[in-house]
């Protein structure tokens, strides 16, 4: 049977991994090819890249990541932020990434993801969700709205209304995040998760919150999750991946104990 | 030299980046001349069965392939290059290329397992349960899983075709193995050591 995916998330800024990364002295901290390579080697099931540059200079160097990451890893790993266009996408995918993360980009134009998707195979793209929980109103059923540029920006559209309507588009998986979650390391939103992942068919990966391993082992169960990423909780080493696994193991959740 | 197959049905440079690793020397070509002086290809693809089925015949690469195959040379079919094997595909109605009696067929809707409905695409980590050893194989410890990301599988019609099995919801052919030719639903060349170990002894196979 299928193994739930565990999910390490790295920010890259110009090349650099934007928080210090507390590895074993062998390891630069700030490369991110260096920190994919450990977490491969620690089990990760897939790597999360997150690009928060803002020059096209960065955009280059972003590329040049790309490439060395895919010829030291063989795992899938994707790339999101600041993913505008077609174009975009291609360059990400040619350089070695097997998914590519759309977020405000097409929250804008939502038709990217249909394009996106001709283009390159649903597998290849994925939604990413930024979500505030704002309490249910005629406009916003669901109580959950999508927001934009860091959680800043209210659309104005329900979220489950968004998730649903990206599938039609031709998503292949959603990465949902709560900002509201996001960097209190309390957990993930199971309710929103849950509500997310059973009303579309394509895999959702949680994001926001994990603080600890129960956190995993709740948004994977009662969340329904297919998987979940991580950050803080590995990249300050307070827990190993193999841990992190090992952990789920104990409590029968499948994930992949070979690598 | 390995050859990959070049029938513009997806990214190919992910199985040249492992083949590149585990230090094997490779091309990727749609010229059947140069194909020919290969010792062993590998058949990729990801996408959708009508364009790549489209794509092989324009490139009159379908009687290639039956070609190869008849003169025992090792053939790989990874993901779309398994399915499109077989006789005929469910994913556009499609008739394929026929190295292997069978069809390949859509993942049922509202699979389910332990209370949970199984998404469609099938995407992520899963294992094998092998039939028979396979020097393909050889090494591969059966805790060992691999990535998959599909939503058709391939469903041979003899028993013999089928070397491995995979459950998601239902027991699909995840892996064919006929005479000197082997193809797997899972990408090898993004599972890790145990794929890239598959790569290797692919490439010392000589298709006996």
């Amino acid at each position: 049977m299928i193994s739930k995916r565990i999910i390490p998330c790295l920010d890259v800024r110009d090349g650099r991994l934007t928080k210090g990364i507390k590895f074993k002295a062998n390891v630069d901290i700030g490369d991110p090819v260096e920190v994919a390579r450990e977490y491969y080697e620690q089990g990760a099931d897939e790597i999360v890249f997150y690009d928060i540059t803002a020059s096209s200079e960065g955009r280059d160097i972003m590329i040049d990541v790309v490439k060395r990451v895919a010829q030291t890893i063989f795992i899938p790993f994707s790339v999101g932020g600041g993913i505008r266009n077609l174009e975009d996408m291609r360059r990400v995918i040619l350089a070695g990434a097997e998914k590519v993360s759309v977020n405000s980009a097409a929250v804008n134009d939502p038709e990217i993801i249909a394009q996106g998707a001709k283009a390159f195979g649903s597998q290849c793209i994925v939604l990413g969700m930024d979500v505030k929980k704002v309490g249910i109103t005629e406009k916003i059923p669901s109580g959950y709205e999508i927001v934009i540029h860091g959680g800043r920006k209210y659309t104005g559209i329900d979220a489950l209304w968004w998730a649903k309507e990206a599938e039609k588009l031709g998503a292949g998986e959603i990465c949902l995040n709560s900002i509201d979650a996001d960097g209190t390391q309390e957990g993930y939103e199971l309710n929103l998760t849950a509500l997310i992942s059973d009303n579309v068919r394509i895999p959702v990966i949680a994001s926001g919150g994990a603080g600890k391993p129960e956190h995993l082992a709740e948004v994977l169960t009662k969340g329904r999750a297919d998987a979940a990423l991580i950050a803080s909780m590995v990249h300050y080493r307070t827990y190993s991946i193999s841990e992190i696994k090992k952990y789920l193991s104990e409590q029968k959740i499948k994930t992949r104990l070979l690598w | 030299m390995i050859a990959i197959i070049d029938y513009k049905a997806g990214n190919l440079t992910s199985v040249a980046r492992a083949l590149q690793n585990i230090g094997e020397t490779f091309l990727i070509t749609d010229d059947i001349k140069k194909l020919d002086t290969a010792s062993h290809v590998i058949f990729p693809g990801v996408g959708a069965a009508g364009d790549a089925m489209v794509n092989l015949r324009e490139k009159k690469l379908e009687g290639w392939l039956k070609n190869w195959i008849g003169q025992g040379k090792p053939l790989m079919g990874i993901c779309l290059g398994a399915q499109i094997i077989l006789d005929h595909s469910e994913e556009n109605d499609t008739e394929c290329v026929g190295l292997v009696a069978g069809s390949t067929k859509r993942l049922p809707d509202h699979l389910a397992s332990a209370g949970q409905t199984l998404k469609i695409p099938h995407m992520g980590w899963n294992s094998v349960e092998f039939k028979r050893s396979h020097p393909v194989f050889q090494d591969i410890s059966p805790a060992a899983e691999f990535y998959f990301v599909h939503s058709y599988y391939p469903a041979p019609s003899g028993e013999g075709a089928v070397l491995g099995l995979t459950d998601y919801g239902i027991k699909f052919c995840s892996v064919l193995a006929v005479r000197n030719l082997v193809a797997m639903q899972f990408h090898p060349e993004k599972s890790g050591r145990p794929g890239l170990q598959i790569l290797r002894n692919f490439c010392r196979w000589e298709g006996q």
